[in-house]
């Protein structure tokens, strides 16, 4: 138990701060995201070079003005919206982001609450999302928002699935649901009695990696996923009619989203805040951030460069993958999982 | 052991098919009537389709065009050889160029007067860069229609060296007002052949890319293969013209059949059909006729004669009397000007047949039964121009 | 494909990975600035002595967007003993630029020489009744016209 902070403090303030940490770290690591990938990487995929001149160096004030402007438009809602709703969904989407933060760990004692179920509270929380998104949709009055809000519960709802048995295989392996538990079992383990690189779950999960990574992308209704927000048949699907402080809200839920995914990703397959061979924990708290937070930019990168690359599946094709190929998939790699656990 | 549904006593052998009854019975959703366009991002401009929808599939579809009618055939009345030439440019504004040759073809036709051997090739040349233009941005802009982001920004990288040829030889970039009846409004500037040569390099290097990017992407082709079957016989029935029914497999190209026009008759080249007469092959066609066209293109450079550019013209220029249809294959298909003429400075009444008029046509029934993502995908390999069919 | 060895989605990713590497074309404009061709249609400049009101640029426009208004004055005769000439004085040249197709029309049929294309591009306005350039303005655009440039290889 080693203390964080250099002073005592009650349980009340522990919690208050904590509470602002995550406040802060949703739209800051959506930020970071968005500008780095959004804005850098996707301009030069693209041969162009994004903003520049926001701030002075490469634009980097660009996505903070963003938000300043949209906190200042005028708040407009169809004359036929049903109004609670149609104001309440992006509330419940961001929701859904932050309460995934309370179990993400980023140093030996910087959790907000180490649940004993950490992974099965993150993934049920986050899919707290899919209501947020038929709010939105419906109470839009729109029939392209309703397209787009079907389009999406469906398919938000069918890569559920594949994105748990991703992370069942994980769980097998580190016998513990605790993220905590699952970082410290990759570092401490052993791959072939080599302990160097301690046991990264992408080497022995790498088909749970690759199943956990296109369920993200499709839990994120990224490309080529993204049939629920086809830019260029419903513009923007049940986000049409939302502008303003509302749509910010919606991208920091997107981004805030894809910044948690990468985050469990690189926590469950890569490691996580955990430097293996690294047993100092006053020094782990203070790099374990830094840590995590490259090896999430890895798990972005690869998230954003398929997104920039791909076109998008139809939604009956989505399905299709979803429930004929990867649902065994994921069955497979849990029963061979298992298998090899028990006997070896 | 027997039921009861309300006072009737129901056997048991008849329940089982009762059973079996309830579950055949679909789910009866009404049709939801949905507005795709005029304003669209999919719809390449003003077009407005009205589908009606069963769930995602389209029951009916309706195109509503005019929303960008200019009055073309009504402009024309009232203006010279010269300012028709120049409002022409702007039906088809991608490849402008090639709007203009028919025209002028058809006036040089009334006047009998021969464009002079290089002012033919030069205006063979230019039509083939608008052509590559028009398609490099299709071939970029299908991508983004079936939601890949970085294909349009590739095709319209690319497409920047062909429009700057096309603005050191003509002086504007989209609409070149080059054509003058006799021949051309100047020559090439100095250098003009070099650069031209290594632009195409750069537009087969642009090819492959796209061909690498898209075309063996395994999603495009799950979203393009079999969507929006074309028959041939049908396709040519509704008018359909271009490389759209090439895709068909009908192998009809006024280049080589209709009546010979610019340099055509002297060049060697190959007429690319496909037999699926799908998006894909759409897709295909046009890639290859992209290549086919730079290959033309440096044809034309290595056969380009010297000689003056323009031929004995009168200062005032007067058509005689008479009528004339020229028709031409444009980048978008069947282009073809009727010119009435009265022996005035004018043409008297110009009928403009536009190729993506009658593509449009077919839409009522190529939408039949396709889901609303593939509508999008459909009308993305149709490829029509709104000023094409608005006039 | 022949060309294509790896499966299509992993050759994709090829593509973007390769073109994040290869740099941007991005001129940042205003910062930086391409030059126009030479031929570039910009803007339309006047020369004022060549131009003597003879309204043929003003009738060929297809838009009617130039407006010219001229008067006719007595001039000394050259000889002694000779006749009173008589020259068009030009007092009204605009080009209403927010009409204006950029054709080419007017500099081609004026048989005198006084409009020239030249490729400046940078006289947008705020306003779009300030886009209606008189002679004097006209006049400043001479100094951006270029020299004609040399013609290909068997032109005549």
């Amino acid at each position: 138990m080693i203390p964080t902070l250099a002073v005592e403090v009650g349980w009340g303030t522990t919690l208050a701060l904590k509470t602002l940490i995550v406040l802060g770290l949703v739209p800051f690591g959506a930020l970071v995201l968005g500008y780095t990938f959004l804005l850098k990487m996707m301009s030069h995929m693209q041969s162009r070079l994004g903003p520049m001149d926001p701030g002075g160096f490469h634009g980097w004030y660009q996505l903070i003005g963003d938000g300043l402007k949209f906190i200042q438009k005028e708040d407009v809602m169809p004359a036929k919206a049903d109004r609670r709703v149609f104001a309440l969904a992006p509330a419940v989407v961001v929701v859904s982001t932050f309460l995934v933060f309370v179990v993400l760990p980023a140093g030996p004692e910087l959790v907000v609450s180490d649940l004993d179920v950490g992974v099965f509270y993150a993934l049920a929380v986050s899919s707290l999302s899919v209501v947020g998104v038929l709010m939105a949709g419906w109470a839009s009055a729109n029939k392209f928002a309703l397209l787009g809000a079907l389009r999406a519960a469906a398919q938000l709802i069918a890569y559920e699935l594949p994105l748990l048995l991703a992370v069942v295989g994980v769980v097998i392996q580190a016998d513990s649901m605790s993220l905590q538990g699952i970082v410290s079992a990759q570092a401490n383990g052993e791959i072939f009695g080599i302990g160097l690189i301690g046991n990264p779950f992408i080497l022995t999960q790498f088909v749970g990696f690759a199943l956990f990574l296109v369920a993200a992308q499709a839990e994120l209704t990224q490309a080529p996923f993204d049939m629920p927000v086809a830019e260029s048949e419903l513009v923007a699907g049940y986000m049409v009619e939302y502008t303003g402080f509302r749509f910010l809200f919606f991208f920091i839920g997107e981004f805030g989203t894809a910044f948690a995914f990468s985050a469990l990703a690189a926590t469950l397959f890569l490691g996580g805040w955990a430097v293996p061979g690294l047993d100092n924990e006053g020094l782990s708290t203070v790099i374990g951030p830094a840590v995590l937070f490259a090896k999430l930019m890895a798990v972005a990168f690869l998230m954003f460069w398929v997104r920039f690359t791909y076109p998008r599946l139809r939604e009956d094709q989505l399905q299709t993958l979803a429930w004929k190929y990867l649902i065994p998939i994921g069955l497979a790699n849990i029963l061979v999982t298992g298998a090899l656990k028990v006997w070896i | 052991m027997s039921a009861r549904a309300g006072d009737v006593e129901i056997a048991p052998e008849d329940l089982r098919h009762l059973a079996d009854a309830q579950l055949n019975v679909e789910l009866d959703t009404g049709d939801m009537v949905l507005n795709l366009g005029p304003q669209h991002p999919a719809t390449h401009g003003t077009l407005r389709l009205v589908v009606r929808l069963d769930g995602e599939r389209v029951i009916a579809a309706d195109p509503v065009i005019g929303y960008m009618h200019r009055g073309y055939e009504k402009l024309t009345e009232f203006r010279t050889y010269p300012q028709v030439t120049t409002l022409i440019n702007r039906i088809d504004w991608l490849s402008s160029f090639a709007n203009e040759v028919p025209f002028i073809w058809g006036a040089e036709q009334l006047m009998e007067i021969e464009a002079p051997p290089r002012a033919v090739h030069i205006r063979t040349i230019l039509t083939e860069l608008s052509r590559i233009a028009t398609f490099l941005l299709f071939l970029g802009e299908m991508g983004l229609q079936v939601g890949a982001l970085t294909p349009p920004f590739l095709g319209f990288r690319d497409r920047e060296h062909v429009l700057n040829l096309i603005e050191a030889a003509t002086g504007g970039r989209f609409h070149p007002n080059f054509n003058r009846i006799g021949g051309l409004k100047d020559d090439l500037p100095w250098g003009w052949i070099g650069e031209t040569r290594d632009t195409m390099r750069i537009v087969f290097d642009a090819c492959n890319t796209l061909e690498d990017l898209l075309m063996g992407n395994e999603i495009f082709e799950l979203r393009t293969r079999s969507i929006g079957i074309i028959p041939g016989e049908l396709g040519a029935g509704y008018g359909v013209s271009g490389s759209n029914l090439r895709a068909s497999g009908v192998d009809w190209d006024l280049r080589r059949d209709g009546t010979p026009y610019l340099a055509y008759p002297e060049l060697d080249f190959k007429v690319w059909t496909h037999s699926d007469g799908d998006s894909y092959a759409r897709y295909w066609v046009r890639l290859q006729e992209t290549r086919e066209s730079a290959r033309m293109v440096i044809q034309l450079l290595d056969q380009l004669p010297s000689g003056p550019i323009m031929a004995k013209v009168p200062r005032i220029i007067k058509v005689p009397e008479g009528e004339v249809w020229t028709e031409t294959e444009n980048p978008l298909g069947q282009m073809g000007y009727y010119i009435f003429s009265k022996g005035a400075t004018g043409p008297f009444r110009t009928k403009i047949r536009s190729a993506s008029f009658s593509n449009v046509s077919i839409l009522p029934w190529l939408l039949r039964g396709v889901y609303v993502p593939d509508v999008i995908t459909i009308l993305a390999s149709l490829y029509f121009i709104l000023g094409d069919i608005d006039r | 494909m022949a060309r294509m060895k790896l499966p299509g989605l992993v050759g994709g990713l090829g593509v973007t990975f390769k073109n994040m590497l290869k740099g941007a074309v991005t001129v940042q404009y205003p910062h930086e600035k391409e030059d126009p061709p030479t031929r570039a249609r910009g803007v339309i400049a006047l020369k004022e002595e060549n131009c003597t009101v003879c309204m043929l640029c003003a009738r060929q426009c297809p838009d009617w967007c130039i407006y010219i208004e001229g008067h006719k004055e007595k001039r000394p005769p050259r000889r002694e003993g000779g006749r009173e000439r008589t020259v068009s004085v030009l007092d009204r040249f605009d080009i209403d630029y927010a009409l204006c197709m950029y054709c080419g029309i007017c500099v081609e049929v004026c048989p005198f020489d006084a409009l020239f294309w030249s490729p400046d591009f940078e006289y947008s306005e705020a306003n779009i009744a300030d886009l209606l350039h008189d002679k004097a303005k006209l006049g400043e655009w001479m100094e951006t016209v270029p020299e004609p440039e040399p013609l290909e290889e068997g032109a005549e």
